[in-house]
């Protein structure tokens, strides 16, 4: 419209028109209380109000909106994984992923580049096989192909036989994308608040109420609230939130480091991933190329950085992109990822009535936040575990009913 | 380069070792199954100081260190024999 364009340009006042409209304060009572304002928090409240209409709802963060694990990671999307279970979540969340800038009124920059996880090994190569079996059966784009093909659909992989782990092949997932990660935040923040839903930063949860084994409310540094129900979607502080409620996790906490280059022309389409070398790189819309490896090899409540992160990932990446030796790092973080002993997540039901977890993220949650947030939803609103999410509760260690993910090693994401 | 102590083989790069998680305590052989389970998968996760497991690969010599999760600083390491001496003695 540019004589809108024209008007607003030559007008004196511009109205305003926030994303947001923040409560200036806290009621005391809210139908749920969800604890944590990274984009699953968020999604969780957006589906609560559209699509049951629960609106007397209140996300509440010690941080700001978004500032955890959701504005730190390297925002792959894919469902190319290797248990049942796991591959129709993730299914289930790409169907999601690519309605959601329509449906949010937001652009998240969605962006579908073809997903390729190399093999260097025989062992590797069984293991994309078999990936690729499971996927195909459960309708998900997946296949073998080979070091040429490789080659072929990204002509920048160096494939040569002159290194220390030639490419021997891959698993190449064409629906493998990328999404601007604040902008998933923001959308779900956005049509929440609209709905009703209140968004409070800076206000965190140090305590739990628990009477007669049910959540009744929370303590936070503004105030106790009363809530009917409580959901924990805390990414990095799982087990400190969950320990509040009175129970324990199968989690460990520790540190998944990132960086991304100076930003330079689209020369790479594609997101590379060796699970093997540990390295993986895809180029942002800002031409940035975001890199990561393996987790930190030791549990930490930190995001501090380490040269060690860059020498290991460098190593290989220069063996695979040799152009990558013309470019700088730009920046370097890490994140806090609650990793579980069969890298799969915690969802559902807890132990203590009236009290929902939405935990165990590790690396891989990112791609999981729209389905993560629909169906957390319908779990609070039942107070039921939903089919998709029956593998994926609590309960199943103590059951030694576990997810073993193989497709969601640290570096596969 | 980050560089960790192991109380037999001396300062060493941090390379060298394998973290093996937090001390607990096992449970008794007749336990129930949820206290069994709960031994093999829940963590108390703390941040803050805790007891943990390392293993000095190399030479194969696993050691405990006292370790603050927060702000990544090993407080003390000594081995094994030393820290469940010094548990007994202090009736834990
Ligand atoms: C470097 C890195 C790369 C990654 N790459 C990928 C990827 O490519 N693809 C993928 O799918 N996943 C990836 N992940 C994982 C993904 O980022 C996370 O699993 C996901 O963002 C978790 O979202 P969340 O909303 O649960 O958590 P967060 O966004 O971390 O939100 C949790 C919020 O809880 C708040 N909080 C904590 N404690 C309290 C309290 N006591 N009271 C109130 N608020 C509290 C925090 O302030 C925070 O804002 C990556 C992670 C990292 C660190």
């Amino acid at each position: 419209m540019p004589f809108a364009l024209l008007k607003y340009g030559l007008a004196k006042e511009h109205p305003e028109d926030p994303h947001f409209r923040w409560a200036p304060e806290l009621k005391s009572t809210y139908d749920v209380v969800v604890i944590g304002a990274g984009g699953h928090g968020l999604a969780i409240a957006y589906y609560l109000a559209a699509r049951h209409g629960i609106t007397n709802v209140c996300v509440l963060d010690k941080g700001w909106l978004a500032g955890g694990n959701t504005a730190r990671n390297t925002t792959i999307i894919r469902a190319n994984y290797l248990t049942p279970e796991g591959v129709k979540f993730y299914k289930e969340s790409v169907d999601l992923w690519r309605g959601l800038s329509n449906q949010l009124d937001i652009n998240m920059m969605y962006s579908e580049r073809g997903h390729f996880t190399l093999a260097h090994t025989d062992a590797a190569m069984r293991t994309a096989r078999w990936r690729a079996e499971v996927n195909k059966h459960l309708g998900v784009k997946s296949e073998v192909i080979d070091a040429d093909e490789v080659k072929r659909l990204c002509p920048t992989i160096n494939i040569s036989d002159d290194v220390r782990y030639p490419v021997l092949g891959a698993l190449y997932h064409p629906p493998g994308a990328i999404a601007r990660h604040d902008a998933v935040a923001w959308g779900y923040a956005k049509e929440a608040i609209k709905r009703g839903v209140e968004v409070h930063t800076q206000t965190g949860v140090n305590k739990i109420l628990i009477e007669n084994g049910r959540a009744v409310g929370v303590e936070t540094n503004r105030g106790t609230i009363r809530a009917g129900k409580i959901v924990q979607a805390v990414a990095g502080s799982s087990s400190e939130v969950a320990r509040m409620a009175g129970f324990l996790l199968p989690i460990r906490t520790i540190p998944l480091q990132a960086c991304v280059s100076e930003p330079v022309k689209p020369i790479l389409d594609q997101i590379i991933v060796s699970g093997s070398l540990h390295v993986y790189i895809s180029q942002s819309a800002r031409g940035e190329m975001v890199m990561g490896g393996a987790t930190d090899p030791y549990g930490l409540y930190s995001t501090r950085s380490t040269l060690d992160f860059k020498e290991s990932l460098m190593a290989h990446m220069l063996e695979l992109f040799p152009f990558m030796g013309e470019l700088k790092v730009l920046r370097q973080w890490a994140g806090m990822a609650d990793m579980t002993p069969d890298f799969s997540p915690v969802m559902g039901l807890t132990p203590v009535q009236n009290y929902y977890i939405d935990a165990g993220w590790g690396t891989w949650g990112f791609k999981a936040t729209p389905v993560c947030g629909a169906r957390m939803a319908e779990c609070i609103v039942d107070d039921r575990q939903p089919e998709l999410l029956k593998p994926f509760a609590l309960d199943r260690f103590r059951t030694f009913d576990l997810v073993g993910e193989k497709g969601a090693a640290s570096v596969g994401h | 380069m980050k560089i960790l102590t192991c109380p037999v083989n001396g300062p060493r790069n941090i390379t060298e070792f394998v973290w093996g998680g937090e001390v607990k305590a096992m449970p008794d052989a007749a336990a129930s199954d949820d206290a069994w389970t709960g031994y093999l998968f829940l963590e108390t996760n703390l941040a803050g100081e805790i007891d943990e497991w390392w293993l000095h690969a190399p030479t194969n010599t696993w050691f405990i260190a006292r370790r603050n999760t927060v702000t990544d600083t090993v407080l003390e390491t000594m081995t094994v024999d030393a820290y469940f001496a010094r548990r007994s003695g202090s009736a834990t």
